[in-house]
């Protein structure tokens, strides 16, 4: 609609356009101000009808004013500013040619029910809007009050439903809320445990800081708190738990009440038991086993000043005889009685016995008195043993073997003590059982030494640690040499060099003799053969020999004499140039088996010497059976021949062992000369060989070579 | 009920509120005493706060018809607030009949009042959610029921990241939902600044400690600061500019001063 200049509508839109801007600025409305002012249109339309209407229409002018509202001129400013307009300008551009009176009165009338319309209005949505978000208010109070109660639920399902015991009591102790799990452990209704207290459940077996941490809490020094603890039920059991008590505190952080989860132990405790019994007990005999007493013996050894311990070591003598000819059930029948008694003998506070493994069992006395008490302790447990077991009928007799350590706390690790009882026991075993030993550090340390040396035997031979000195073999009758005796050596790298006597009985027991015995006899030979090319085949008495030891596990070893051979072939040595020296106590009781070895080697042409001839229980009947070309003489027969004058009865053992042996076409060789009046004296005896500190100490190959050149100049 | 996560344990309408404030300033009476007096107090220190939510009402109402020309038919409002007049989904169905609109707020009284408003409204629906855990925006069933986000999006941040404080993390939030909109959607962004307010900072700042002693505190952020929050976006003519600069329908010079304060901008995504 294009309005007319000046017409009624262009009047209606300037009126409209003042009013929009007088009002836009107080509105709060997101249109723009052109925007606004088409709403205000047909207001203003409107109430230039209303004025120039024949009658006053007070409900439609009321109208007008809530429309303000709806526009969402809600400042009673926009109220304010639209009456000022209204009032000086419609009537001006709406009241055409009315009457001037009429139209101002009809204008204030119109703007009294605008004021009117607007308030009642704008009340309305006040208390609309207000109506609204306390709504909206109460809602989203009611969304969190159902959710705080589904949390509530929640939570005492789970309170309800916990397999742990859970209890609320106040900080004095009263007891206000328990569930079901936690009355179940205790086997009360809820009503005999409510208004208990928590301090009458102090147990003998509580932890000594249970209760100090009790107190912390409840004073708010402590959040929470974890033991174990033990609650005596009305039947007279024991419930055992898992307790964590922690401080509840109210939203200002003021302490509150405690709060107690506990689960139930007990037989998990049981099991626990049962399976520490098990695992530090012997299922045999039901003593103590290694674990638990190795556990005491460092806790004895742990002890404060002034502490000791002692401890009896025992090994049943011949149990093994026991078990395979009874049979083991019988063995074990026999440790379960020895084991009875011997725990009969270990019933002092302090004391246990334990079962280390087979028939080894050991007893502990612990305290200040162990030196006396400890021998008491054994001899309770040697007289233990004295009457005899009677297992199936049969009257056995046990006998063992003890070692006693006692010592004071402090010195030695638990290991220690046990090695030096299990060497001291062993000690009592050699000297032939039956008895007991106290330990002596000395001993222990020739044990432990010799143990060393045992396990380091293998690598020393690997490491080439071995080597070879020569003593020479003089020739009474001329002082020649004819020969040199090899004797191993040890190069140790802790103890030095060690003699044959330190380890070649090592080496047998190990069985390692035979390798070694074999490397000895190489390089003997390749020794000989050096000689020989150096000072020809043949000195003028007769081949340069070398003398190599046998040992007995040597001589049974099935490639004794193959070895030889080969060895010989090898170097291209003739077998004269070689005497294996054989000592008599090895064929002592010699089969013809143990012999033929021997034979075959002295058949080749190997000549046998018999080593500390004399110590023995020498058969001599047996010398003719025996393929041997030379007697060692001891040197305990020439000892007596080192002062002058000699023993006269050394002289005459001497001079008939001499003549017996050149009756049988045997060569005698003295060892041990240490002296001029000695050589001379056994010289005229008629001895063949001597060999010893007058002309040589052992040495390096090379000194032989001096005193060969000596030999020769001399 | 489950109580949701972002549930405060109690509600407490004796704290004031951003949003009722915020209906306060707009002349509306959806709000209590307490949030009239942290509202009166802050006025004390800057009359014209009223004119800076209109303006910003009138700007979404700008963008909103923007972005419907554009074609767009689905919006998603965070922190919108209490609904009362010229919402977004008023303006939106208006444009396109049919239009999507979720709206976000993290006030349980506010999200009650906009179920109230919205009830009979297939088309709009309000979600209970935070803009500091975007993902649970973006999971909520009432975007799931309404929006689909593989066409393009109107997402409307108006007067709601200067609430945001930089140890929530705000252009991580932006940036986490922006990943989630199709190409081709829209960023719809205001928010306050010291700049263009016409008063003595240290006079704005008094206002700024109203919000701070309700808890709620306003973060004021500077032009540069705000663009950032535009990273990856084409920005759309005229840029990121004082709000009735944003494409005006009318003459700016008309506009109250105090409308000139903070920033307002709309960026597409690539």
């Amino acid at each position: 609609m294009i309005a007319e200049p000046d017409g009624p509508e262009d009047r209606l839109r300037r009126l409209t356009t003042i009013w929009s801007r007088a009002v836009f600025p107080v509105t709060s409305t997101s249109l723009t101000r052109v925007e606004f002012e088409e709403q205000l249109l047909p207001l203003a339309r409107r109430l230039s009808e209303l004025l120039r209407a024949r009658s006053y229409d007070a409900d439609a002018a009321k109208a007008v004013g809530a429309a303000l509202v709806g526009a969402h001129c809600t400042d009673p400013e926009a109220l304010a500013r639209t009456l000022d307009c209204i009032d000086a300008y419609l009537v001006l551009y709406c009241g055409e040619d009315g009457p001037q009176d009429e139209l101002r009165m009809r204008s204030s009338r119109l703007q009294h029910a605008m004021a009117a319309g607007y308030a009642q209005a704008l009340r309305e949505r006040t208390l609309a809007e207000q109506e609204a978000i306390a709504q909206a208010a109460l809602q989203a109070q009611g969304v969190v009050a159902q959710a705080l109660h589904a949390s509530e639920a929640r939570f005492r399902a789970v309170f309800e439903g916990a397999a742990i015991g859970i209890g609320i009591a106040d900080l004095d102790g009263n007891v206000l809320q328990v569930n079901e799990a936690l009355l179940r452990m205790f086997g009360l209704t809820e009503q005999a445990l409510r208004g208990r207290r928590v301090q009458d459940w102090v147990h003998p077996e509580d932890a000594p800081q249970t209760w100090r941490l009790y107190d912390e809490l409840v004073r708010g020094e402590r959040e929470h708190y974890h033991v174990e603890k033990a609650f005596n039920r009305t039947d007279g059991t024991v419930l055992w738990t898992n307790l964590t008590v922690s401080l509840l505190r109210d939203a200002d952080g003021t302490p509150q009440y405690q709060l107690a989860l506990m689960e139930d132990t007990t037989e998990r405790r049981l099991l626990n038991l049962r399976l520490r019994y098990e695992a530090t007990h012997d299922a045999l005999t039901g003593l103590p086993n290694r674990s638990l007493f190795f556990e005491r013996l460092e806790k004895a050894l742990n002890a404060g000043e002034g502490q000791r311990f002692g401890l009896c070591y025992l090994d049943l003598d011949g149990f093994k005889t026991v078990n395979d000819s009874l049979g083991h059930a019988a063995g074990d029948r026999l440790l379960v009685e020895v084991a009875d008694r011997l725990q009969s003998c270990a019933t002092a506070p302090g004391e246990m016995v334990a079962r280390l493994g087979g028939d080894e069992f050991v007893a502990l006395t612990t305290g200040p008195g162990t030196e006396r008490t400890v021998d008491e302790l054994a001899e309770r447990i040697m007289n233990a043993l004295v009457t005899p077991i009677s297992i199936d009928g049969r009257d056995l007799m046990v006998r063992g073997s003890l070692g006693i350590v006692e010592g004071p706390a402090g010195e030695r690790t638990a290991a220690e003590v046990l090695r030096s009882a299990d060497i001291t026991m062993y000690r009592a075993k050699s000297a032939g059982g039956n008895r007991s030993e106290l330990a002596d550090p000395e001993a222990d340390a020739r044990a432990i030494t010799r143990h060393g040396l045992t396990t380091a035997l293998p690598t020393a031979l690997e490491r080439g640690e071995f080597f070879i000195e020569y003593q020479p073999l003089v020739h009474l009758g001329d002082g020649s040499v004819r020969g040199a005796e090899a004797l191993v050596r040890w190069l140790h790298p802790q103890h030095g060099v060690l003699g044959p006597d330190r380890f070649i009985p090592l080496a047998e027991h190990t069985g390692l003799i035979v390798p070694l015995g074999r490397w000895v006899l190489e390089e003997s030979i390749r020794q000989a053969r050096a000689w020989r090319e150096r000072y020809g085949p043949q000195t003028a008495a007769g081949p340069l020999r070398i003398n190599v030891n046998l040992s007995p596990c040597q001589l049974s070893h099935p490639g004794l004499v193959q070895d030889t051979i080969d060895i010989l072939e090898r170097s291209g040595v003739t077998p004269d140039a070689l005497c294996l020296e054989v000592t008599e106590s090895a064929l002592i009781g010699a089969d013809d088996d143990l012999l033929k070895p021997l034979r075959r080697l002295s058949e080749m042409g190997v000549d046998i010497a018999l080593d500390d001839f004399g110590t023995g229980y020498s058969n001599l009947a047996n010398l003719r059976r025996l393929p041997v070309s030379i007697l060692k003489l001891d040197r305990s027969f020439t000892q007596g021949m080192q002062q002058f004058p000699a023993d006269p009865v050394d002289l005459k053992i001497v001079e008939g062992i001499v003549s017996l042996a050149h009756s049988l076409d045997l060569a005698v060789t003295v060892e041990g000369v240490e002296t001029g009046a000695q050589a001379e004296q056994l010289r005229i005896l008629g001895c063949d060989t001597a060999q010893g500190w007058y002309y040589a100490r052992p040495g390096p190959p090379e000194r032989l070579h001096d005193l060969a050149l000596v030999d020769a100049t001399g | 009920m489950e109580r949701p996560a972002w549930a405060p344990r109690s509600i407490d309408i004796s704290v004031p509120s951003v949003s009722r404030i915020y209906d306060y300033y707009l002349g509306g009476s959806h709000n209590f005493e307490v949030d009239r007096e942290a509202a009166r107090k802050a006025m004390g220190f800057m009359p014209g706060l009223p004119k800076i939510m209109q303006a910003n009402r009138a700007f979404m109402r700008r963008a909103v018809r923007y972005a419907a020309d554009e074609g767009i038919t689905q919006f998603l409002d965070i922190g919108s607030g209490i609904p009362t007049f010229g919402n977004v989904h008023e303006v939106a169905q208006a444009a396109v009949p049919g239009a999507r609109v979720v709206y976000v707020d993290h006030d349980p009284v506010a999200v009650a009042h906009s179920q109230a408003v919205l009830a009979g409204n297939e088309d709009a629906d309000v979600a209970a959610a935070d803009l500091r855990r975007p993902e649970e925006i973006l999971a909520s069933p009432q975007l799931e029921r309404l929006i689909d986000l593989n066409r393009p999006v109107a997402l409307l941040l108006v007067a709601i990241l200067h609430f945001v404080e930089d140890a929530d993390d705000p252009y991580g939030a932006v940036a986490e939902l922006g990943k989630a909109l199709a190409p081709g959607s829209l960023l719809i962004l205001t928010h306050a600044s010291y700049e263009g307010i016409p008063l003595p900072a240290e006079r704005a700042a008094g206002a700024v400690d109203v919000y701070k002693d309700i808890r709620n505190p306003l973060i004021m952020r500077s032009r540069e600061e705000i663009a950032r929050f535009f990273e990856g976006y084409d920005m759309v003519e005229p840029g990121l500019v004082p709000m009735p600069l944003w494409r005006p329908d009318t003459a700016p010079e008309d506009e109250d001063p105090y409308a000139f304060s903070g920033f307002a901008g709309v960026g597409r995504t690539a």
